[in-house]
């Protein structure tokens, strides 16, 4: 190993962490926003709207994201849509992403039994207090491993984004390995970084799954 | 109307083309997921074993091949091993392995998940039957955990297959490659086949996928499973 070279390129891979990163963050914060509205509209049985949800879910789950992101990188422009490869990447993640999300949350929603709300619409409270007090704090409880799940999966796949040429952690390395034919030196960076950005959200995902661990009580 | 630059696809062989490339990606998920189950079977089944030292070296295979982006583990075993060990490897034989460590270790994960996931009662009421340890497992654990797992394999194989978009990044020709090989030869009489192209290639990752995904969910509301 050529300790000389990894500390010359070390900012290099500084850069392109911090740009993997932001773009996977924001991409994620708009893949749960739409997870969210995807999982509301569904839980409301919300007319036509739902109908379009569940297309949107199947086509996003049952297409990988580098083709999602190939076609709205190169696709798109062709019909009048262009894109910096960042907003392309943030779109690509939030389009993979929104479904996933949805799914987590849908299934969160749906596991607090309808006697829950019933009971609690009978006792007095309106409906943004079921939701607030009774059904939300349940459904996050369950939603908890799949969402942590998906955040984890979403970062992952931020890592086709060298594809469009963006300058993120797998586009340096590539770009190293290249130039220099430092392979194993590349490679280690690569992976090291990898750990630093994933394994904090793993660990801290398996705290939050023991943390939150309330629903189904008096089950 | 607006150009979309479909007609490229029917010019010369080029639908034929793009379909092998995509032949190229099942085959290679084929190869691995035939050889990942069994094995995953088996590192599932470990995993459930009593012998700590076991335990904690399949749990510790799993999280560092799960941590790692699959087109890191990519990029590892086709420029990395490739590099320090001086063999020389194809891109298909690289995305092989890769697919197998990785789908094992997954299905792995299902496998001890499912067998953990059986109620302790189950075991204790066979045994209040009067069941043998062997009838036990033969008739009551192993046909429930099959039916948790099948749907949940299910599920893998799509993964799999959506995964393989990644090996173009390693060289491999595939669909993605091929469409970009068709929209760069055409550049000049139809400027718009990237829209087109891409679009033909997302709707037959899309056609691939799907019946899978609803095969499993299929399955998963048969069985009731929750």
């Amino acid at each position: 190993m050529d300790i000389a070279f990894m500390t010359k390129y070390l900012p290099m891979y500084e850069r392109a962490a911090v740009l993997t990163v932001k773009i996977g963050l924001i991409g994620i914060a708009f893949a749960i926003l739409l997870g969210l509205i995807c999982a509301m509209i569904q839980y409301h049985k919300v007319p036509v709207a739902r109908q379009i949800v569940a297309v949107y879910i199947e086509i996003s789950r049952n297409t990988p994201l580098l083709v999602q992101l190939f076609f709205i990188y190169y696709g798109f422009p062709k019909i009048g849509i262009m894109m910096q490869p960042e907003t392309c990447g943030v779109v690509g993640l939030a389009f993979l992403g929104g479904s996933y999300m949805a799914e987590a949350f849908r299934s969160g929603l749906e596991s607090v039994a309808k006697i829950q709300s019933e009971s609690a619409l009978s006792l007095g409270m309106n409906r943004a207090q079921v939701m607030r007090y009774i059904v939300l704090p349940q459904a996050v409880s369950v939603s908890i491993p799949a969402f942590v799940a998906n955040v984890i999966f979403l970062l992952k796949e931020t890592s086709v984004f060298s594809a469009i040429s963006l300058m993120d952690l797998m586009f340096t390395a590539k770009d190293l390995i290249g130039l220099y034919y430092k392979t194993t030196e590349s490679l280690f960076l690569l992976v090291v970084f990898y750990l630093i950005i994933l394994l904090p959200v793993s660990l801290l995902g398996t705290w939050l799954e023991r943390r939150v661990r309330y629903a189904g009580f008096g089950d | 109307m607006l150009d979309l630059g479909i007609d490229v696809l029917f010019k010369g062989s080029n639908m034929l083309r793009l379909l092998s490339g995509l032949w190229v990606a099942m085959k290679i998920s084929l190869v691995s997921i035939l050889i990942s189950l069994p094995l995953g079977v088996l590192v599932g089944a470990l995993m459930t074993v009593k012998n700590r030292v076991v335990k904690v070296i399949f749990r510790v295979y799993l999280e560092i091949i799960r941590i790692m982006p699959q087109l890191v583990l990519l990029f590892i075993v086709y420029f990395g091993t490739t590099r320090a060990l001086g063999w020389n490897l194809s891109g298909e034989v690289a995305s092989v392995i890769v697919f197998v460590l990785w789908g094992t270790a997954e299905m792995g994960d299902l496998v001890r998940g499912a067998l953990i996931s059986i109620p302790k009662h189950q075991f204790e009421s066979s045994e209040a039957l009067g069941l043998t340890k062997r009838q036990t497992y033969i008739y009551i654990i192993i046909p429930q955990t099959i039916q948790r797992l099948i749907p949940l394999s299910i599920n893998l194989i799509t993964r799999m297959i959506k995964t393989t978009s990644l090996v173009l990044m390693i060289g491999v020709v595939e669909m993605l490659k091929v469409a970009q090989q068709i929209i760069e030869a055409n550049r000049m009489t139809s400027p718009n086949a990237a829209f087109g192209v891409f679009l033909i290639v997302f709707i037959l990752y899309f056609l691939v996928c799907w019946p899978i995904s609803m095969l499993a969910r299929y399955l998963e509301k048969k069985w009731n499973i929750a």
